[in-house]
C-alpha cells in the first residue's frame, strides 16, 4: 500500500519536476514522513494497549477468538484481585525501601566524588577519575561471582545490604554525569564562599549541591529506574519470598503454573510495575532526556 | 587563587595540601567502592577461576583445569554461539533502527513532541515487565501477534517454543526499545549546524549525499558511544531469556550470561563460573578495544577550541 503510493509519487515527481514548485514536493515528502511516523507509533504503542486491555478483561475474555479488542465492560477490580494472589503490597513496600535507600546513597556518594574531581586539585586526579569510571565499559559479569562470595561471607545473603550498600560507594556513570555538570558551573560563587571562610565541606553543601539540583534530580531519576526495575540483584541475593521486590515477584508469578490462566492478573501486575516509571518519565521528561543526552554527547 | 594565597610560600603549600587532602576525602567513598566491589573482585575472580570452589567448602587449587573443562563443554560453545548470533542481529539492527527513527523524529511535523514520547515510552519500562508482556504477545494461541496474523489467514508459529524462532523473537523485543538510543541520536542531529546543510545544498548535493557526507560523519561520535555501550549490553543479555524461555527450547536462547548465572547461582560452581567470566571479560575487552582502535578510521571529531 505505502509502497505503491511511494512509487506513483516518484513517477509523478519525475514527470512534473519542473512544473511543481518546491513547496508542493516538500508537502508530499511531509505527508509520507507523517504517515510513517503515525504508523510506526501505532505499532510501538499497540503492545501497551494490549497489556492494559488484557489487564481489564474478565478471565474468560482473555482467551477468545475473535479477540475482545476493547474490554467492555472493563474489570478494574482485577487490580484489587492481584493482591489476593500475590502479596502485592509487600512487594511494593520492599521495592520502595530499596529504591529510596539506593537513591539516597547514589546522590550522596556520587556528588561527593564529583565535587572532588571537578573542583579540588590533588595529585593523580585525572588518572584516578579514569580508573574509577572504567566500569562503565566493563562487563559486571566479571566481578559478580566474587562480589557474591564477599557478601555471602559477610552474612548479607538474603538481605537488602548487597543491593543498598554499594550505592553508598559511588557509581561510575553518575559520578561522570555530575562531574560533567559541575565543570560547566562558573567558579566565582565558590570563590566568594571560600573568601567568606567556608571550608570545602561547607562549599559543597551550601554552594555546590543547590547549584547541581537539576543534575542531582537526573541522577535520582536514573537511579530510581535502575533500582525499581532491577532484576538480577534481587534474583541473586534474595531468596525469602517476604523480601521479594516487584520485578522478582512478577517473574515468580510468571513462572508459576497459575500464571497461564491468570494472564489478566499478570498483565495488571506488569502495569503496576510500569506506572511509576511512566509517571516519572512524564513529570520529569526534560531532566530525563537531558541526562541521557548529556552522557551520550559528552561521553 | 593567586591573589588569596599572596602570603608566605609555606602558607600556599599548606593550602594546596589541605585542598589535596580534602579532594582525597571527597572521592574516598567512591575509591573504596571501586576497590572493594570492582577491582578486588576482578582479581579474586581470576584466582577463583583456577580453583574448584563450591561455596560451602574452601576453594581447592586446580590450576587451569576449569579452562580445560570449558573448552570441552558443549554448553559453553552453545551459549557463546547464541550470544554472538544475538549480538550480530541485535546490535546492527538496533543501531540502524534508532538512527532511522531519530532522522524521522527530526522532521518538522505537527505534534512531534508527542510522537517522540510515544517512541520513547518502551525504553522507560524495562526488564521483567517487558519480558512478561512480550511472553503474552507471543503466546501461540491468543497472543497479539498470532491473533493479527490469523486475521490475514496466517497461522503464526509458537514463537518462543520453536528453536528457529525463539532467538529472533528476543531480537524483535529488543527493537521495541530503540527509543532510548533514538533520543541520543536526535540530540546529535539537532546539534549539527544548519549552515553545513545549506552550503552542501548550494554545492548541489542531494539528500542522500547530504546524509552520508554531513549527517553520518557528524553523528559518528554518538554512533561510537552507542556501539560501545550496546556491545556490552547485548553480550550481557539476561533478563528476557531468563524470564521468557529459561534458555530453551533446546538451549536455543541460552545466552552466555544465563549459562554463567546457572553455574554460579544454581549449581554453585563458583570456580567454573569465574573461568567463564574471565573468558567473557577477555572477549568483550578485545571487541571493545577493536572498536576503539578502529575509531580513527570512521569517527569524526570536530576540533574543539578552549579547555
Amino acid at each position: 500500500m505505502s509502497g505503491r503510493l511511494l512509487r506513483s509519487g516518484g513517477v509523478l515527481a519525475k514527470e512534473r519536476l519542473w512544473l511543481r514548485s518546491r513547496r508542493t514536493r516538500a508537502r508530499m515528502v511531509h505527508t509520507v514522513v507523517y504517515t510513517l511516523i503515525v504508523l510506526g507509533a501505532v505499532v510501538v504503542f499497540f503492545p501497551f494497549y494490549w497489556q492494559v486491555s488484557t489487564s481489564l478483561k474478565a478471565p474468560a475474555d482473555v482467551f477468545r477468538w475473535p479477540p475482545l479488542w476493547i474490554p467492555i465492560p472493563p474489570h478494574p477490580e482485577n487490580y484489587l484481585e492481584v493482591a489476593s494472589v500475590v502479596p502485592l503490597g509487600l512487594y511494593v513496600r520492599n521495592s520502595l525501601i530499596i529504591s529510596s535507600l539506593v537513591i539516597a546513597g547514589a546522590l550522596l556518594s556520587c556528588s561527593l566524588a564529583a565535587y572532588g574531581f571537578a573542583r579540588l586539585r590533588f595529585p593523580g586526579r585525572e588518572a584516578i577519575f579514569l580508573v574509577l569510571i572504567s566500569p562503565m565499559i566493563l562487563p559486571w559479569a566479571v566481578y559478580m561471582v566474587p562480589q557474591f562470595v564477599l557478601f555471602q561471607k559477610l552474612g548479607w545473603y538474603n538481605s537488602y545490604y548487597p543491593l543498598i550498600v554499594p550505592a553508598f560507594f559511588g557509581s561510575p556513570f553518575h559520578i561522570f554525569l555530575l562531574r560533567q555538570f559541575l565543570l560547566g558551573i562558573p567558579l566565582e560563587l565558590e570563590d566568594a564562599a571560600r573568601i567568606d571562610g567556608a571550608g570545602f565541606l561547607g562549599t559543597y553543601a551550601r554552594i555546590i549541591l543547590p547549584l547541581a539540583k537539576p543534575a542531582l534530580a537526573t541522577v535520582a531519576i536514573f537511579t530510581f529506574m535502575g533500582a525499581w526495575n532491577d532484576f538480577f540483584g534481587p534474583l541473586v541475593y534474595v531468596s525469602d519470598q517476604r523480601l521479594f521486590t516487584l520485578p522478582l515477584g512478577l517473574a515468580f508469578f510468571q513462572g508459576s503454573p497459575r500464571s497461564t490462566i491468570q494472564i489478566h492478573l499478570l498483565m495488571a501486575t506488569s502495569v503496576i510495575i510500569a506506572i511509576p516509571c511512566i509517571l516519572v518519565y512524564f513529570f520529569a521528561q526534560r531532566l530525563f532526556i537531558q541526562g541521557i543526552v548529556f552522557t551520550g554527547l559528552k561521553g | 587563587m593567586a591573589i588569596r594565597s599572596s602570603g608566605t610560600v609555606t602558607r600556599r603549600v599548606s593550602l594546596r595540601k589541605r585542598e589535596a587532602l580534602a579532594g582525597y576525602m571527597f572521592i574516598a567513598p567512591a575509591v573504596v567502592g571501586f576497590v572493594v566491589f570492582v577491582a578486588g573482585p576482578i582479581v579474586a575472580s581470576l584466582v577463583f577461576s583456577l580453583t574448584e570452589f563450591r561455596l560451602i567448602v574452601p576453594p581447592r587449587w586446580t590450576g587451569l583445569a576449569n579452562y580445560g573443562t570449558l573448552v570441552r563443554d558443549p554448553l559453553f560453545w552453545q551459549s557463546l554461539n547464541v550470544t554472538i548470533r544475538y549480538a550480530l542481529a541485535a546490535l546492527p539492527l538496533g543501531l540502524v533502527c534508532s538512527l532511522a527513527l531519530a532522522v524521522l523524529m527530526n522532521q518538522k511535523v505537527r505534534g512531534i513532541a508527542f510522537w517522540r514520547t510515544v517512541y520513547y515510552l518502551p525504553a522507560v519500562i524495562s526488564g521483567v515487565a517487558v519480558a512478561v508482556l512480550w511472553t503474552w504477545i507471543l503466546n501461540p494461541e491468543f497472543g497479539l501477534l498470532n491473533v493479527l496474523l490469523r486475521y490475514v489467514g496466517v497461522k503464526g508459529p509458537h514463537w518462543l517454543g520453536n528453536t528457529r524462532t525463539a532467538l529472533p523473537s528476543l531480537v524483535l523485543i529488543g527493537l521495541w526499545g530503540v527509543g532510548g538510543n533514538m533520543v541520543i541520536y536526535l540530540a546529535g542531529l539537532q546539534g549539527i549546524p544548519t549552515e553545513l546543510y545549506e552550503a552542501a545544498e548550494i554545492d548541489g548535493a542531494g539528500s542522500t549525499s547530504r546524509f552520508t557526507h554531513i549527517t553520518l560523519p557528524m553523528l559518528s561520535p554518538i554512533i561510537f558511544f552507542n556501539l560501545v555501550m550496546g556491545l556490552i549490553g547485548v553480550f550481557q543479555f539476561f533478563t528476557e531469556p531468563f524470564v521468557m524461555t529459561r534458555g530453551g527450547p533446546e538451549n536455543s536462547t541460552l545466552t552466555y550470561m544465563l549459562y554463567l548465572y546457572r553455574n554460579a547461582f544454581s549449581y554453585f560452581r563458583m570456580g567454573y563460573a569465574s573461568a567463564l567470566a574471565w573468558v567473557f571479560f577477555v572477549m568483550v575487552f578485545l571487541l571493545t578495544l577493536a572498536v576503539f582502535r578502529s575509531s580513527p578510521l570512521w569517527v569524526y571529531y570536530e576540533a574543539r577550541g578552549g579547555r
